[in-house]
């Protein structure tokens, strides 16, 4: 459990760390709050010969609204966003799926950037980013773009970031102010990465739900945003016929890996669960 | 009050904090602050590091081992491999349990991750690049995982060194994967019980392979000697002067020129009973670099390697009249050792005291029999916090209980209490060989029904499945019943012994003449807080309070010899030394009393702290004066002093009980469970330190907890090990540890000086059936008759499944 050798950096800046990214390309590795790099570094799983640390980028910090946006720095740590009121109100969502990361440890190290950008399908926050349609603000030597949560996850670790990206923000677009939101994790242990989880985001007007959007987590290679689930439930009352519709249909997306949380029978059918009880709860708090 | 008020004699009392006072620890004054002292902790002039390079297969032939790039590594000085091993004779190393193993893979790898080289450097860092570096090429061979394919005819041969051999440490051997066949009991009269049974039941009930898992990895820091030719290791040794005695004989440094110390053991729970390669080999590089070396297992290497626990395959079969009356039991084991037999139970013992499989209950006949194999799996099966092999003959009876009073359609409880050994039938002997020395099982019982209102939650239960077969409910409700009785204390040296040494434990005293004193004892603490309880019992023998007595273990040199702590033994062995050495200071200090008193030695009468005249209670004299005395004032003709040493050779095993319930609410839709209530009481005989009693059935019930609901080292079809870090592994957290309510009876064992029992492993010895029973009940009311552990969602869900709960 002891890693290979490599260079540490810790760039001031952003183009100070794209300078260096540039200069070693793929034997350098970015690390952000670094719970998931350097467990695989320690199994000597990743080998980068140079690490370079973004958490003395100031620029890289900090939760702002700006006007229909929610701007989010890439390194704010998931302890930062918990204790955030302002982003609590405007989106709860956060707050409970952040809540369900790993320990207090963990979240006082582990970002938001870091668990977005890694691809790993057991992070929690790509599906949340998903169901909130966030985007993120990514940076190479070209300039700056924005990549759709929705479409930003191409299989396990694998994503629309380039060689030499960084992720520097994450862009949430402000929810109406009146909205359900739930994020349902069954989970083996505190720590544990889901065995099925599931984010709802929704609107309901005179009982009738107006927009909805689920995703999931850890039930493929990676997180799943199920629109057709989701527009099986617009227009429902969220009866049990809406309900069961829209995790059949997103029952079909589903392909997790059997592991030690279960066949992949077992995982379908309990994210066909965490859907129900995500989808009744955020029914619940946005006609609260 | 002013100082001239005599202090009362409950005040007396209070002071010397004695036995059933709940004495804060006192070495947690130091484990709190950071400030134990463990092996990781220590540093030598010029200490060097080791590392092992581990087999990625779980059978394979090793085609050679190319070390020279290693070599080339900055700080790398030494690779060690079976070669070198061989050339000092230790590339294979004797077993516990009477087999040889591999230090150092010698030809082929039987496990993945078993031993292959070990790379010495200047620091740890280094030595793990080294690692990296020793190239290995393998051949794979054909694994077994599964004992239950081991002794096909077609199973691949694992153990090319035992080829031919068909005697083994315990017997014949019946092929090639075989270890021993062990058996117990009236075959031909159990055979007749079965024959002409009114009722029976037979059922495969299997204890998973788990892992311990202390929270410290097992750990060695050898360092030799050249010039003295002395041996010294520091290392995570429950029992040190067995691994003194053992190093000795294999590796010819005569005993006294061996010295082997266990610091502060952050948790051993039988993991660190046994010698691993990893020792051998930082004793060997010590030796040949002639600078110490330091060898620390990381949590995986300690998840893969050593010392697995349970892995027990058991088919219960019980005999009963249609009233529920027990007439017979029948048990066949299919053990799987692993790659070697590693086992740390008392030599004669194959399969540890598995006899006590009859449990508390008045069994007229019994058999059973006991297969142990090889697979491609780690080696161990140690006593994982139960003596040995005690969890899964107390599992394999409450489970099997349960199943019959699912049969005759009895209430488990009313069952139990219908079987149990009766009080006046004490001491009872089983159909299986012990004679089990006390115990009241009915009076705790009955006190544990009434604590948790079983009638009630069975009302309850009733009520809620007939709501679920309503559809109003998608939880199940599960009662878990477990009484359970241990054996625990090797043990007489009639029956007990490792590699011939007899299971005797010791004490030593020394009363300094201020009267303070210290300690010194042949166990070995791992956490279990002896250094607070062993001077609770002196306090209360000689007077002397605890807090003016030191207690001292783990040094070779200067502990007294002792067999070490596991299965229970610290207290009924151990302890009893401790009593009996602190008679000899109070039948020494009488003598002196005597004197000065001037009446004869039986005139007196002990009193808290000293000793009065009987009649006349003014003229008395305290151990701290006759302490006094003894150095510098001895009776003419006596010898100056106040020691005593005692070495105790046990009578009997103890055998500790409990009654334990479980009630659990689980989501049919989810596997998730809820412990709505969990009630443990113990019977442990003469309490010590009824704290340390309770934080003890606390950490024990938080391990059968996990390995209930959750813990298992699975392997895949080629031998690669899922499971092993604590992603996987389920080590609770305080989130999902349940509330543990406890409480207890006294039946203080006959044949202890004291009386008293040991507690550490009751809890999960009784904890694991109370889950799994719990878990069974919510079920089985819908179908089947038994659900293999762990009980994770996973396999809850599927429980649900399979009996149609899903729709």
């Amino acid at each position: 459990m002891i890693p290979a050798s490599f260079d540490y950096h810790r760039p001031k800046s952003t183009p100070e760390a794209l300078a260096i990214l540039g200069q070693y390309g793929d034997d350098a590795r970015v690390v952000a709050g670094g719970h998931s790099l350097i467990p695989m570094m320690k199994l000597r799983m990743a080998q980068p010969s140079h690490l370079v640390d973004l958490r003395s980028i100031p620029e890289l910090k900090g939760i702002r609204i700006d006007g229909t946006t929610i701007v989010i720095g890439a390194m704010t740590t998931q302890a930062e966003l918990l204790g955030s009121a302002q982003l609590t109100a405007a989106v709860p969502i956060l707050h409970e799926a952040a809540l369900q990361i790993a320990d207090p440890q963990v979240r006082y190290m582990g970002t938001l950037g870091g668990n977005v950008a890694n691809g790993d399908p057991g992070n929690d926050m790509p599906a949340v980013m998903q169901c909130l349609d966030a985007s993120y603000r990514v940076t190479g030597k070209t300039g700056s773009r924005s990549i759709k949560a929705r479409a930003f996850y191409k299989s396990a670790y694998v994503t629309a970031l380039n060689s030499g990206e960084i992720v520097t923000a994450i862009e949430i677009p402000v929810p109406p102010g009146k909205h359900g939101y739930s994020y349902d994790k069954l989970k083996r242990k505190i720590g544990d990465y889901a065995t099925a989880a599931a984010a709802v985001m929704m609107t309901v007007s005179g009982g009738k739900v107006q927009t909805c959007a689920i995703a999931l987590t850890n039930l493929g290679p990676t997180p799943i945003y199920c629109a057709q689930a989701s527009a099986a439930i617009v227009g429902s009352g969220l009866d049990t016929a809406a309900i069961t519709a829209a995790a059949g249909a997103a029952g079909a997306l589903m392909a997790p890996s059997p592991d030690g949380r279960g066949t992949v029978q077992f995982r379908t059918s309990v994210g066909g669960v965490m859907i129900g009880r995500a989808l009744q709860r955020a029914y619940q708090r946005a006609t609260a | 009050m002013n100082d001239q008020t005599p202090p009362t004699r409950e005040m007396r009392e209070a002071k010397l904090e004695g036995m059933g006072c709940k004495r804060k620890r006192v070495e947690d004054v130091r484990f709190t602050q950071g400030k134990g002292n463990y092996v990781d902790d220590m540093k030598l002039p010029g200490m060097l590091f080791g590392d092992l390079v581990r087999s990625p297969y779980g059978h394979a032939r090793v085609k050679s081992i190319d070390t020279s790039k290693a070599m080339k590594v900055p700080g790398v000085l030494a690779v060690l491999t079976a070669k070198e091993l061989a050339g000092v004779n230790l590339a294979w190393m004797p077993t516990l349990a009477g087999d040889v193993q591999m230090v150092l893979a010698d030809g082929k790898v039987l496990f993945q991750g078993q031993e292959v080289a070990f790379v010495v450097a200047t620091d740890r860092y280094a030595a793990a690049d080294g690692v990296e570096a020793v190239e290995v090429e393998y051949e794979e061979l054909p694994v077994c995982v599964d004992p239950f394919k081991s002794m096909l005819p077609n199973a691949p041969e694992l153990r090319e060194d035992l080829k031919g051999k068909m005697t083994g440490a315990h017997g014949p051997r019946k092929h090639h994967n075989h270890i021993f066949e062990w058996t117990v009991g009236d075959k031909t009269a159990t055979d007749t019980a079965f024959n002409t049974a009114e009722v029976s039941i037979k059922e495969l009930i299997s204890y998973q392979r788990v892992h311990p898992s202390p929270l410290e990895t097992c750990q060695c820091l050898a360092s030799f000697d050249k010039v003295r030719g002395e041996l010294t290791v520091y290392g995570t040794f429950q029992a040190p002067h067995v691994i003194r005695t053992v190093a000795s004989l294999i590796s010819t440094i005569p005993e006294h020129k061996i010295h082997v110390i266990a610091p502060d053991i952050g948790g051993g729970f039988g993991n660190k009973v046994g010698a691993y390669p990893g020792y051998i080999c930082a004793i060997v590089a010590s030796i040949v670099t002639g600078k110490p070396v330091k060898w620390v297992e990381d949590r995986m290497e300690n998840l893969s390697s050593t010392s697995f626990a349970r892995d027990y395959h058991m088919t219960c079969e019980i005999a009963a009249t249609k009233a529920g009356k027990i007439t017979g039991l029948r048990v066949h084991v299919l053990a799987d050792h692993g790659a070697f037999d590693a086992c740390a139970d008392p030599s004669k013992w194959p399969a540890g005291f598995f006899n006590i499989v009859t449990g508390s209950y008045d069994i007229p006949t019994a058999h059973i029999s006991v297969d142990g194999v090889y697979t491609n799996k780690a080696p161990g099966g140690v006593a994982y916090r139960c003596s040995f092999r005690v969890t899964e003959a107390a599992y394999c009876i409450e489970r099997g209980m349960d199943i019959l009073a699912q049969k005759l359609g009895m209430d488990p409880a009313e069952l139990r209490l219908k079987n149990f050994i009766k009080r006046e039938q004490f001491p009872y002997h089983s159909a299986l060989g012990w004679e089990y020395d006390s115990g009241d099982y009915h009076t705790a019982m009955n006190k544990a029904m009434d604590a948790i209102g079983y009638k009630q939650l069975r009302a309850e239960q009733l009520a809620k499945r007939e709501a679920f077969k309503r559809g109003e409910t998608r939880d199940l409700m599960g009662i878990g019943v477990c009484f359970f009785t241990e054996i625990v204390g090797a043990g007489p040296s009639k029956n007990c012994d490792i590699l011939g040494l007899a299971m005797f434990d010791s004490c030593e005293i020394r009363i300094h003449p201020t009267g303070s004193g210290i300690v010194r004892v042949g166990s070995k603490s791992q956490g279990q807080g002896h250094e607070t309880t062993w001077a609770q019992i002196v306090a209360t023998e000689i007077g002397i309070p605890a807090d003016n007595l030191t207690v001292e273990e783990g040094n070779t040199d200067t502990a007294p010899y002792g067999l070490g702590t596991y299965g229970s033994r610290s207290t009924p062995v151990a302890g009893a030394a401790i009593a009996m050495a602190a008679r000899k200071i109070k039948a020494k200090a009488q003598m002196i009393a005597a004197h000065m008193l001037e009446v004869h030695e039986g005139d007196l009468e002990w009193d808290i702290d000293g000793f009065r005249v009987k009649g006349l209670p003014e003229k008395s004299k305290s151990m701290k004066e006759l302490v006094w005395a003894a150095y510098n004032k001895p009776p003419p003709g006596m010898e100056p002093g106040m020691e005593a040493v005692s070495y105790y050779d046990p009578p009997n095993m103890t055998y500790p009980f409990g009654a334990y319930f479980c009630v659990m609410d689980i989501d049919v839709d989810t596997g998730e469970y809820k412990v709505r209530k969990f009630y443990a009481l113990d019977d442990c005989g003469t309490r010590i330190n009824p704290m340390i009693i309770e934080g003890q059935v606390h950490g024990g019930l938080t391990e059968a907890f996990a390995i209930a609901m959750g813990q298992e080292l699975k392997y895949d079809d080629r031998g690669n090990l899922h499971g092993g870090s604590f992603m996987d592994f389920f080590l609770p957290t305080a989130v999902e540890t349940p509330h543990w309510t406890t409480d207890h009876t006294v039946t203080p064992s006959p044949h202890h000086p004291i009386g008293a029992k040991g507690v550490g492993e009751s809890p999960n010895v009784g904890g694991v059936p109370a889950f799994s029973n719990a878990v069974n009940d919510a079920f089985n009311f819908m179908g089947g008759t038994h659900i293999q552990m762990p009980h994770d969602h996973w396999r809850n869900w599927e429980a649900a499944h399979s009996r149609g709960m899903h729709g």
